[in-house]
């Protein structure tokens, strides 16, 4: 039984070492490339599966755009390179962060945009807000004022 | 009375907002356009899976309308599918395969147990012409024009609906 619990104590154990020989071992001439396929992996959307970068991606399309990525890093390309070769293939669905340009103006503008609408609504009700209390008062309102001003005093 | 209204103002945003957020729940994430949409079909040169020894390249899918299927023995979907790219042939539609991440025996294999509709399979073991093509997964279908654009994109399994439904009006517009 002791025996039992210790093999399984030992695969829990090793369960992370061997699902981490699934991803591929990239060897980089330099620490900045392993950095940019890092983050290359990282921003580049796996078509195939919903909402999962390349870099976590266990589908055979991801790989391929793994390997891509590295084979083109090691051919000296830059970023925008490697981004323009796989949006030419996949769309723009591939790019986790979507380029400002014309079709997109909207998608970049509108949070901006609604942000300053706001701005905007509050700047108005303070004003208004604001004007309101300070119009004078009328002489019937002042002697209301009086009033209840005496009344907490003697109380 | 107008004040009254403009307190309307957060409730209309917040309708407008869920009308668009329920919308995109509904939407197929695969039903996106392909990426050489009204562009030349990728330079390729590639064997057929019928003869070794013969280099195609994109030139095959000149001078006629030609329906581009990508498949793969490994595809199950692919099976389902025959049928429908059989029936499309006995139309007269010219269609050519792309063996796609296959072996030259399995590929043989499958178009002996299935038919073949094609006139001829690209045999593209590593993937290649698919990844140039967008392919994620197959089977994918490409409607190519006489002048070698891509003038339409299926994406999966074509219905038996389909063939009348999308694929011939297609084929018809484009010939």
């Amino acid at each position: 039984m002791a025996l039992i619990t210790r093999l399984l104590l030992c695969v829990l154990l090793l369960w992370p070492v061997l699902a981490q020989a699934a991803v591929d071992v990239r060897e980089f001439d330099d620490p900045v490339t392993e950095q940019r396929y890092r983050d290359l992996t990282a921003t580049l959307r796996c078509p195939k599966c919903q909402n999962q970068a390349i870099g976590d991606s266990d589908s055979p399309i991801a790989g391929d755009m793994r390997e891509r990525v590295y084979r083109q890093l090691q051919a000296g390309r830059s970023d925008k390179e490697i981004l323009d070769f796989m949006v030419n293939r996949f769309g723009d669905y591939v790019l986790y962060n979507p380029r400002l340009e014309g079709r997109t103006l909207l998608l970049w503008g509108l949070p901006a945009g609604l942000a300053l609408l706001g701005a905007l609504v509050v700047v108005l009700m303070v004003r208004a807000r604001r004007r309101t209390s300070a119009r004078d008062l009328s002489a019937e309102e002042r002697a209301r004022l009086d009033a209840l001003i005496k009344r907490e005093r003697t109380e | 009375m107008k004040r009254r209204l403009l307190l309307l103002l957060p409730l209309v945003g917040f309708l407008v907002l869920s009308a668009f957020l329920y919308m995109g729940l509904s939407i197929n994430p695969f039903e996106r356009h392909s990426a050489l949409m009204a562009r030349d079909f990728p330079a390729f040169e590639l064997t057929t899976l019928e003869d070794p020894e013969r280099v195609v390249d994109a030139s095959l899918l000149e001078g006629e309308v030609t329906l581009v299927n990508v498949w793969g023995e490994w595809c199950p979907t692919c099976k389902q599918e025959m049928p429908q790219l059989l029936d499309l042939a006995e139309r007269g539609v010219r269609l050519v395969g792309v063996d796609y991440k296959d072996t030259r025996e399995k590929g043989r294999g499958f178009l002996g147990e299935f038919g073949n509709p094609f006139e001829v399979n690209i045999f593209d073991p590593e993937g290649s012409l698919g990844f140039d093509l967008g392919v994620y997964g197959a089977p994918e279908t490409f409607l190519v024009d006489r002048d070698g654009i891509i003038r339409y994109h299926h994406t999966g399994y074509i219905k038996p609906e389909d063939v009348r439904e999308k694929i011939l009006p297609e084929v018809a517009k484009w010939r």
